[in-house]
């Protein structure tokens, strides 16, 4: 072969460049894979990210964090009269729910949405053989009344505020053979989200799987039945990267478009390290979630038992600085567990303030005083020192941690580091209630979520509950159960948010956790990309992809 | 010869089957049980959720009763459903098999022949210029970490040269045979150049070492040309303990460019192997680790008969 014919075999193998697809196309760079699709089963963030394209919940909260409907008409609520107070046989008060689905609906292969699937997927739901682990679960519907094709009632055996919360509706036409299965977990293997997830006819929303390449992408096209706005692009494609420094070099090659933030995929500080370096190649979008960064006190610990070395950590720690020096500001410091967004934020519960000399004062008052060493000392001579743990490799984490040491330091209080790898943190430590100290790590909840995992005293997992539960601070306060149990139930808006100031008040008071930041979720958008609105809770921004656009 | 290969076979599933023992019992110690992982990405699932989850995957029998359950099925060629998956292993493995042996099948051919001529010209002029350049570069092949050279190759051939795609397996909607070369190109490469430069050391090393003995001496007496004294005299007997080295790579190959894979953007079965020994996919885990040790067995076995080719006074 010639210099010259192998000049030219290269330059067709290596100049046919195609980094980007045309601007039919979305490709999105996540940094993990979703390795089934059932909705109902195991609904891991980037699960729920890629079916947010393709199968719509009965209902979602939208960008402002407003219940909304999306297979419904309306969405049914007492004062509309769409649900009813009704007694149960037990005498108990319960809740109709009646819901009518929109009359255009169907799956991906035309056949129409109707009650039919309600009623099944509500049957399968309410089976404790199927597996299913959804957010809202569907056994809290204790049977349905299907008065035509597209309305049902729903009846709840007891008022719960998340009565017109309901997920993922399942074609009948075609699961119901999945689920013919007798044995437990017999639907788990039949299913054909997770056998064959290209099936036509397994999708309601815009967009529809077309193609699966198991660890590697997930290719959605346009759901030719969709009645609602037509979906923009010919084709979006999932593509995974999971190192995420490839995923960066991916989005400035072009070879992807689109970074999420509200799915896996680049880190805040990458984020903002890539605006610096391009600021004007893409839009960046940091918005405040539902996650929130905190350090879990073991109560049992001699010297946390004192509120005042509690509170005095918390003030010693300066988390104005470090949210504005590592994150560039853009996670917002945390008062409680509640987002300043959320409803039931009370805005009366100030965050603490950073305050050395203050928490100095109430260590002292607290019966510590600096020694020689610069640490505190009580009358026994003990030492002001805890252990904390994070997951080890989160290089974030680890350098909130470092930080929080050296602050703590200056305050007279030692801190040992001693992270874990994630599987231990949470398979033991946490789950087992073995740390000693600290542990820091990250909780999300959904839009008026009680805390009643975290916080009510059956969460506190023990091997009596098989170590169930996420209450790790161990809070086992009557009054926080009772109050728990009334948000859950009270459906007038003016009593909720007092019964939730009530819970953020004790909270505060308590200082069980040392709140840090809200995460805030980072996007890298392509600039062409219009009618892109991120949302900050669990209900991802795909729910409304057939507004997204290249202009 | 048939009853060595016969023996060996029989060697290879009794490997198998302590083997299995063994990873099931070390994945079985690890902290925390598979549930955990489902529960730290989904904190919506109660503990009433979990309990019965845990009983729908059999994870409320203990460890060895679980193992027998596989083992029994396995042996009737049900070699279990992934629990990350939800679907049969069998199922799973096989995308990510293909992927394996496409990168690994094409970086080892390529892999070996830039090993055997870089070897071999460096051993006919040991401390030579051209050795030193090349043990140079076979030193950097080998201290360069993977991952940094796959990124350096992205930053420059993606993202700079816009010559190549930065990841993935092939452009969707095109798919053509170009098109899967062009993603092929730098995964490829990045393996080939990591083993590379050890290949070309032990190439170099034994054939210096041959070309002392006396059979070349007098392969050269009787006046066989340099060319024939070299690739067919000592070539020959100089592979017996490269082939050694290159059958054991080739089967960490099959497990070990998780690297390669994740930068890449090309699932295979390191990938796949370790995500399912991180989220505690016990089956899946156990059949990724049992195949990875087949095909170790399986390329020195391969090796053994390829001794007895190469020299054929070495008895099986």
């Amino acid at each position: 072969m010639s210099v010259r014919a192998t000049i030219m075999g290269l330059s067709l193998l290596m100049g046919l460049a195609s980094p980007a697809l045309a601007k039919d196309d979305l490709v999105i760079g996540v940094s993990q894979f979703a390795p089934s699709l059932n909705p109902n089963i195991d609904p891991t963030v980037i699960k729920s990210y890629v079916l947010d394209f393709a199968i719509r919940p009965m209902t979602a909260f939208d960008k402002d964090w407003k219940l909304s409907c999306l297979l419904c008409t309306t969405l049914p609520t007492i004062e509309n009269g769409g649900a009813k107070f009704e007694t149960t046989k037990d005498g108990k008060q319960g809740l109709a729910v009646t819901f009518t689905l929109k009359p255009d609906l169907k799956w991906s292969d035309g056949v129409p949405v109707t009650t039919k699937d309600l009623l099944f997927t509500w049957k399968l739901g309410s089976d404790p053989k199927s597996g299913f682990s959804n957010n809202n679960p569907w056994d809290r519907a204790k049977s349905i009344d299907v008065i035509d094709e597209h309305t049902a009632v729903l009846h709840l055996d007891r008022v719960i505020v998340a009565y017109n919360q309901w997920d993922q509706l399942l074609p009948e036409h075609l699961e119901a053979k999945a689920a013919e299965g007798k044995e437990a977990g017999d639907y788990l293997k039949a299913t054909l989200y997770n056998r064959a997830p290209a099936t036509a006819g397994l999708y309601n929303g815009p967009y529809m799987v077309t193609g699966y390449d198991s660890g590697a992408q997930i290719v959605l096209e346009p759901n030719p039945y969709w009645s609602g706005t037509k979906p923009s692009f010919k084709r979006v494609v999932i593509k995974t990267i999971e190192n995420t420094a490839a995923l960066q070099a991916n989005l400035e090659s072009g070879d992807i478009d689109l970074a999420p933030g509200d799915a896996p995929a680049l880190t805040i500080d990458q984020v903002i390290a890539l605006q610096q370096k391009a600021p004007d190649k893409f839009a960046y979008i940091y918005k405040p979630s539902l996650t929130y960064e905190h350090i879990d006190l073991k109560i049992e610990n001699p010297f946390l038992q004192d509120v005042r070395v509690r509170r005095a950590l918390l003030m010693a720690i300066d988390r104005d600085t470090l949210v504005s020096k590592l994150f560039a500001g853009k996670q917002p410091v945390a008062a409680t567990w509640v987002n300043p967004l959320d409803a039931n934020f009370a805005a009366g519960v100030p965050a603490v303030k950073y305050d050395p000399a203050g928490a100095k004062k109430l260590l002292a008052e607290a019966g510590w005083k600096p020694g020689a060493d610069g640490i505190c000392r009580n009358d026994k001579g003990d030492r002001l020192a805890f252990e904390i743990a994070t997951t080890a490799g989160n290089k974030l984490r680890e350098l909130v941690e470092a930080v929080l040491q050296s602050q703590w330091k200056a305050s007279c209080v030692d801190i040992a580091i001693k992270n874990e790898p994630a599987r231990t943190l949470f398979g033991e430590t946490t789950k087992k209630r073995t740390f000693t100290g600290m542990v820091m790590y990250g909780w999300s909840s959904a839009v008026g979520e009680s805390p009643r995992k975290t916080q009510f005293s059956d969460q506190i997992p023990t091997a009596a509950n098989n170590y169930g539960g996420a209450n790790y601070i161990g809070l086992n306060d009557p009054k926080m159960d009772g109050l728990i149990i009334q948000a859950e139930q009270e459906l007038d808006p003016a009593k909720q948010k007092a019964i939730w100031a009530e819970m953020q008040g004790i909270y505060a008071e308590q200082v069980r956790v040392l709140p840090l930041f809200f995460r805030a979720e980072p996007y890298v958008v392509p600039k062409w990309l219009k009618g892109f609105t991120p949302t900050g809770h669990g209900d991802y921004s795909p729910l409304w992809a057939e507004n997204w656009r290249a202009e | 010869m048939r009853r060595f290969i016969l023996r060996r076979l029989g060697q290879t599933l009794l490997v198998l089957l302590v083997m299995s023992f063994v990873i099931y019992g070390l994945i079985g110690l690890m902290p925390g049980d598979p549930l955990d992982v489902m529960i730290a990405s989904n904190p919506g699932a109660s503990p009433e959720v979990v309990a019965r989850l845990r009983v729908i995957y059999g994870l409320d029998q203990p460890l060895m009763l679980r193992y027998a359950h596989w083992l029994l099925a396995a042996l009737q060629g049900d070699l279990g459903f992934s629990r990350t998956h939800s679907q049969p292993v069998l199922v799973v493995l096989a995308p990510a098999l293909w992927t394996t042996c496409k990168l690994m099948l094409i970086s080892f051919v390529v892999s070996v022949i830039l090993a055997l001529g870089l070897g071999i010209v460096s051993a006919l002029r040991p401390g030579g210029w051209l050795d030193s350049l090349i043990s140079l570069a076979a030193f950097a092949g080998i201290s360069v970490p993977v991952f940094w050279l796959a990124l350096m190759m992205i930053l420059v051939f993606a993202v700079e040269l816009h010559w190549l795609p930065a990841s993935g397996r092939e452009t969707v909607g095109d798919g053509s045979l170009l098109d899967v070369v062009r993603h092929l190109i730098m995964p490829v490469a990045t393996l080939a150049l990591a083993n590379t430069g050890g290949f070309t050391r032990f190439v170099r090393a034994s054939m210096i070492e041959t070309l002392r003995m006396d059979h070349i001496r007098t392969a050269r007496a009787k006046g066989n040309g340099e060319g024939r004294v070299v690739l067919i005299h000592a070539l020959r007997n100089a592979m017996i303990p490269v082939l050694t080295v290159m059958a054991l790579s080739f089967g960490t190959l099959f497990s070990g460019a998780l690297l390669t894979e994740t930068m890449f953007a090309q699932p295979g079965m390191g990938k796949m192997i370790y995500d399912a020994i991180l989220s505690n996919d016990f089956n899946l885990a156990l059949v990724g680790l049992l195949f990875a040790t087949l095909i170790t067995l399986l390329s020195n076995l391969a090796a053994d008969l390829a001794y007895a080719w190469l020299d054929p006074r070495i008895k099986l």
